[in-house]
């Protein structure tokens, strides 16, 4: 068997193990969990939750907005760090817009299990008016979601056409297969125009990626509240979904790598140069998150410093200083030093900063909507604070479920690693018989 | 051109909403004001109003009829009463708590909720300085951040300046309760339970669903709030808050008619302000609220009466359950 046959089997999508089949029981077990409370919302309203007339905003909009936060990792990873030249992430670009893909999917879902009237989703369409940042927001969304499909599938061309001949014993994944390689033959007409293709997404995706997060930041900063209002929030979004995303990759790469024996293509220093990227995505984060709580803080008026009161020393101080220190300062501190750039170490730093990452929207969105300028009176005395029922747990639940779902039938049936691309930088590709020199 | 404008608009305001809201305890006005009205037939009942120029004249019953209602064929109810412009002045100084603005309106409007349209907030700026009361609905702003943020045009602002709400077309994304920096919408979280009066007030009234009633019915999953009554100037009767205040509070009119009243006083608008020292909420925000408050000085009431009133944790009634 020559390098390119055994990469080709190395790297085939492979049918679910025990583990996998358990594994996606699991995830289904808590989606249907979540839908049988959906329905249950759509019943009797919003009510099932612990959101109400001052907390009007909860783990639904803050979940909605960690889902947008990580699927700016598909621009970070395929986008950025392609245009920049930087080969070494070939083999996590399709890791990276997966995860893309599937956050984007779901920040969409989540957006509207949110809504008091679901069914009326189409007004925004018959109604819409592009005052609203709402609007703004599906627009960008939704430009975001067609562009993310498009740059995962252009390079899953050839992988396509590779994989048909690949599955020359299985009729029908051939015949999917071919289908989805649109006649790829590997012509230099298509090569160029795949590649040219890839690159005008590539730029493209860029400014809406900002463009999506900026908006959903602009969801709080056009408002007048404390903790909200601020001209910061763009970038400030940005900074902290870079994060995000990267610890995504870096979680999801090391988990495929240990299920699917991918060591000889996810290596030790794909692990070790994510591990840099995140140092300095922290870095630019612990930038903004200073200006964002230092600058109010050092005014201290009184509506800021009533806020800011309650994160730095209130009811969410535990929770304030955990992502604080979790999901910004440790990752510099572990990731900064080479032992720490291990795949391990690496590993859980990452998985860390997707949990503090997930509480800091929560942090975002709740204390804020607790302090408004009026005082809170004339309202029963649990309106007065906000954490999320058990049944917005199991929704929220099953939406993370969804995307992880989302993920894992996209690593069921494509190639995790490209496979057309890592011959390519082998040099391997001569054997490629759908490929004319 | 514009004086023209400006004389249709006085003479439709003098025979309409003018007489209508000052005459709103009797519930009824007269056809026509002028000098020539002065002469009547000895021994006939004559009724007193006041004039336009605030002059009090005495009005044969037999001039006096039924109010039409304001709304004609051309009425739109998301572009509101051609040459009208609500506002409301709310006296500090009078408020002692008595909550019956509270509770008419959360019986005219079938509040089920927890949370009222219209609250009375305990305030205090500081420990040095006195405490007071504060009836807080819906500021009616005149740029309004919840308008500018739906989505959906669901809550939109008219020409007489009312804020109001399609709850047919809301899709409950409550982004304008984000908005709101006087957190005065309230969500419907559950179905409401108004159970069949606000039905039965319906037929009776021959009434469907419009944004210019709000409440009648509200909507599980939709965004609420205060009306300004628009239902009640049609009827050329004042809010149900205004006429419910024991101690005259409230006052209502039209901003272009320079004129306010609580039903039993009528104020020049603009002299109003001015002698007392009006203001309105959060000016800083550059929100523009048809709502003026007048502060709370030389009191007529006293504040700590109003303790016995004060619920923290309610603001709607449900004892009747």
């Amino acid at each position: 068997m020559n390098a390119y046959d055994s990469l080709i089997k190395d790297l085939a999508p492979k049918k679910f193990g025990k583990t996998g089949k358990l594994w996606v029981g699991f995830l289904l077990l808590i989606i249907f969990g979540a839908l049988a409370c959906y329905v249950i919302q759509l019943r009797t309203g919003l009510i099932i939750t612990d959101m109400r007339d001052y907390a009007l905003w909860g783990i639904y909009i803050s979940n909605f907005v960690f889902f947008v936060a990580i699927s700016l990792v598909g621009s970070l990873i395929t986008a950025i760090l392609r245009l920049s030249g930087a080969k070494w992430s070939t083999p996590l670009t399709r890791i990276a817009e997966i995860i893309a893909v599937a956050a984007i999917i779901m920040a969409g879902l989540t957006i509207i299990i949110d809504m008091g009237r679901p069914e009326r989703l189409f007004n925004l369409f018959i109604h819409g008016r592009l005052q609203s940042p709402i609007i703004w927001d599906v627009v960008v969304i939704t430009t975001y979601l067609v562009i993310s499909i498009l740059l995962l599938y252009y390079p899953l061309l050839p992988d396509f056409a590779i994989l048909k001949r690949h599955f020359n014993n299985n009729p029908k994944m051939q015949k999917w297969y071919g289908k989805l390689s649109l006649k790829w033959t590997g012509t230099i007409t298509q090569q160029k125009l795949k590649n040219k293709s890839i690159r005008i997404l590539s730029i493209m995706i860029i400014p809406v990626a900002f463009g999506i997060h900026t908006v959903t930041a602009w969801l709080f900063a056009t408002t007048y509240r404390p903790g909200w209002d601020s001209s910061n929030f763009g970038p400030y979004f940005i900074a902290g979904a870079f994060v995000a995303g990267a610890g995504g990759v870096i979680t999801v790469m090391y988990i495929l790598r240990r299920a699917y024996h991918l060591e000889a293509y996810i290596t030790a220093k794909h692990f070790d140069k994510m591990g840099k990227l995140l140092v300095l995505l922290c870095l630019i984060y612990l930038y903004f998150n200073i200006n964002e709580y230092l600058v109010p803080a050092y005014k201290n008026t009184v509506e800021e410093s009533a806020h800011l009161q309650g994160l730095f020393v209130g009811q969410y101080a535990p929770l304030f200083w955990l992502v604080i220190v979790g999901g910004l300062i440790l990752p510099i501190i572990v990731l900064v030093f080479p032992k720490g750039r291990k795949p391990i170490p690496v590993f859980i730093v990452g998985l860390i900063v997707v949990i503090g990452a997930w509480w800091k929207r929560y942090l975002i969105v709740t204390p804020t909507l607790l302090h408004p300028f009026l005082p809170i009176q004339g309202v029963p005395e649990s309106w007065h604070h906000y954490f999320p029922s058990l049944m917005e747990w199991i929704i929220t639940f099953g939406t993370l479920a969804s995307a992880l779902l989302i993920i894992t039938l996209l690593v069921r049936y494509l190639p995790v690693i490209p496979i057309h691309e890592t011959a390519m930088e082998q040099g391997i590709l001569d054997a490629d018989k759908t490929t004319k020199q | 051109m514009q004086e023209n404008d400006s004389n249709s608009r006085r003479n439709f305001l003098d025979k309409g909403l003018k007489i209508g809201l000052l005459a709103a305890v009797g519930g009824a006005a007269a056809k026509a004001l002028g000098p020539e009205n002065k002469e009547t037939s000895v021994g006939e009942e004559t009724i007193e109003l006041m004039s336009t120029d605030g002059t009090l004249i005495q009005v044969p019953m037999s001039e006096v009829m039924e109010v039409p209602s304001l709304k004609d064929e051309n009425y739109n109810v998301r572009k509101g009463y051609p040459n009208l412009k609500f506002v409301m002045v709310v006296d500090l100084a009078r408020c002692k708590n008595a909550k019956q603005c509270q509770s008419a309106c959360n019986k005219s409007h079938y509040i089920t909720g927890d949370d009222a349209w219209l609250k009375i907030y305990k305030m205090q700026e500081s420990e040095s300085t006195a405490p007071y009361w504060q009836p807080t609905l819906c500021q009616h702003c005149d740029k309004p951040p919840c308008v500018k943020v739906c989505p959906v045009d669901a809550t939109f602002k008219r020409q007489d300046g009312l804020v109001l709400i399609d709850a047919d077309r809301c899709i409950g994304c409550r982004f304008c309760m984000a908005a709101c920096p006087y957190s005065t919408r309230v969500f419907n979280w559950a179905e409401p339970k108004q159970g069949e009066m606000s039905e039965i007030t319906m037929d009776m009234e021959h009434l469907h669903y419009s944004p210019d009633y709000a409440g009648m019915p509200s909507q599980k999953g939709t965004v609420d709030k205060c009306d300004f009554c628009p239902h009640m100037v049609d009827k050329g009767e004042l809010p149900h808050c205004v006429s419910a205040c024991p101690n005259g509070v409230f006052f209502f009119g039209d901003a272009y008619e320079d004129t306010v009243t609580n039903g039993d006083e009528t104020f020049r608008l603009s002299k109003l302000l001015k002698d007392k020292a009006g203001y309105r909420l959060m000016e800083s925000l550059g929100t523009e609220p048809s709502v003026y408050y007048l502060p709370p000085s030389n009191r007529l009431v006293d504040f700590e009466e109003g303790m016995t009133n004060y619920d923290e944790f309610k603001s709607v009634d449900k004892s009747d359950e």
